[in-house]
């Protein structure tokens, strides 16, 4: 399954898999064996959908986990964490009390066998600092996602930037996620809104601004004076939060970059995603030498499933035969 | 997202502890599992009517707690999926047959400048 261009590896999310998990019809050694079939063999989860009680895990549940990823030939990859500063309600976390949840997430990952945690987008470059050293102690990595509608020039991924760079941890670093290269707006978010009630003049009017890549920051207002309601709101909201940039632009930061969040949103019969371009993603990852995993993360079921059966596994089938595809794989 | 989940559609019956009332059971509208304090509400309407967090408790796994709890319970979760027993008390029994059940889960998610959560409404057959 090697490559001579590239060593990029297949994985997936069981993120992927939200839906059947949610309702009880797949469950986590069933996900786990849906990705090895399709040659996935790397895997993430997020410890708080996967697995009960956390962050107790048991002696008996490690050792089934183990046990699992040497029947399938999977590979732990990554643990999400989560910064609930806003655990309490009457006030934030400290940013001690941050690290410490940090150093927790980091505690997990480590019985789990996941040398990479992501550290969700709230996350500040402060608590990645302060969290380096107990990482680089444990030899986990820990990587801030680079989640629409961030990119390598905002403000907070500066940031982020200057604390890698000042401190160059070994243990810090970025996890790009795939929604960042959002070039056509996803139809299955537009047509739920429409089967939800939005005004079909309003919602051309978004989708068409979307995919001329216009400027969007005003874009909640025009719905407004349009005379749009809730429904359309929330549509226009999604369209500011998507984002279109150069892929090209992640080659500047390669030596940062461990895990790549494939976020997909639709996979068509044909084998491609209708609003992610991954033929122009993939050959950038391998020009830039990446040699992590392509995670798969869909998250398609939340838009559809108001009027259409969930197929999780096969969207993720679909998006991993592409891959084969652009990786040059030859089994 | 997961909206249309958060009522379930089985399990709307009579309570077991001589109250009257009923409970539902309810999912979170959320793709991880959260702990109590981040649960701001789990509001219930019947028949249009609103019922007051006082009058209801809110069970996971076997542990009960009041809305009033809530807040400080950061040692216990609501796990992804998992079916909560909203139990509540009424003035009348409930009539067997169809209900209007409408509950709103109110989340307090710390990446999101904007409350979370989501509203389902169901028609259910209580049961007796």
């Amino acid at each position: 399954m090697t490559n001579a261009r590239h060593s990029i590896k297949r994985g997936v999310s069981l993120y992927s898999y939200q839906e059947e998990t949610f309702l009880r019809t797949m469950s986590l050694e069933d996900c786990i064996r849906a990705a090895s079939e399709i040659g996935a063999h790397g895997i993430e989860i997020i410890p708080e959908q996967s697995i009960p009680d956390f962050t107790n895990l048991t002696e008996e549940f490690v050792d089934t986990w183990f046990a699992w990823m040497e029947k399938y030939g999977t590979t732990p990859t990554a643990t999400n964490s989560y910064l609930d500063t806003k655990l309490y309600p009457d006030r934030w976390l400290t940013v001690e009390e941050q690290i410490a949840s940090i150093r927790t997430d980091i505690d997990v990952a480590v019985r789990l066998g996941m040398p990479i945690v992501k550290a969700t987008i709230n996350t500040s470059p402060e608590v990645m600092e302060g969290a380096a050293p107990y990482a680089e102690e444990k030899g986990v990595q820990l990587l801030i996602e680079v989640h629409a509608p961030f990119h390598y020039e905002h403000p907070w991924i500066l940031e982020h930037l200057e604390v890698m760079h000042r401190t160059q941890s070994p243990a810090l670093g970025l996890m790009p996620d795939m929604m960042t290269y959002v070039k056509r707006f996803p139809r299955v978010v537009s047509e739920r809104a429409l089967r939800d009630g939005a005004n079909p003049a309003i919602v051309d009017y978004i989708v068409e601004l979307y995919d001329d890549h216009g400027d969007t920051h005003a874009l909640m207002d025009i719905v407004n004076y349009r005379g749009g309601g809730p429904v359309e709101y929330g549509l226009a909201r999604v369209a500011s939060h998507y984002i279109w940039t150069d892929p090209r632009k992640m080659l500047d930061h390669m030596p940062l970059i461990k895990h790549i969040q494939a976020k997909f949103y639709e996979m068509t019969e044909d084998e491609v995603e209708y609003s992610i371009p991954y033929d122009e993603i993939i050959p950038v990852l391998i020009e830039g030498g990446f040699d992590g995993y392509l995670s798969s993360e869909y998250e398609g079921n939340r838009h559809i499933q108001d009027a259409f059966p969930v197929d999780s596994v096969e969207q993720v089938r679909r998006q991993h035969a592409m891959f084969v595809r652009l990786l040059g794989e030859v089994a | 997202m997961f909206d249309k989940y958060i009522v379930c559609d089985e399990g709307f019956r009579a309570r077991g502890d001589g109250h009257i009332g009923g409970v539902v059971e309810v999912r979170m509208p959320y793709y991880r599992g959260l702990r109590l304090s981040m649960v701001e509400g789990v509001d219930l309407v019947l028949d249009d009517k609103p019922i007051a967090p006082e009058r209801t408790t809110f069970t996971v796994h076997g542990n009960t707690y009041t809305f009033d709890q809530m807040p400080s319970v950061t040692y216990d979760r609501w796990e992804f999926g998992e079916r909560a027993e909203l139990a509540f008390e009424t003035d009348e029994p409930l009539a067997t047959g169809e209900h209007e059940v409408t509950v709103s889960v109110r989340l307090r998610l710390s990446y999101m400048p904007v409350p979370g959560g989501g509203r389902s409404t169901k028609r259910l057959t209580f049961a007796a």
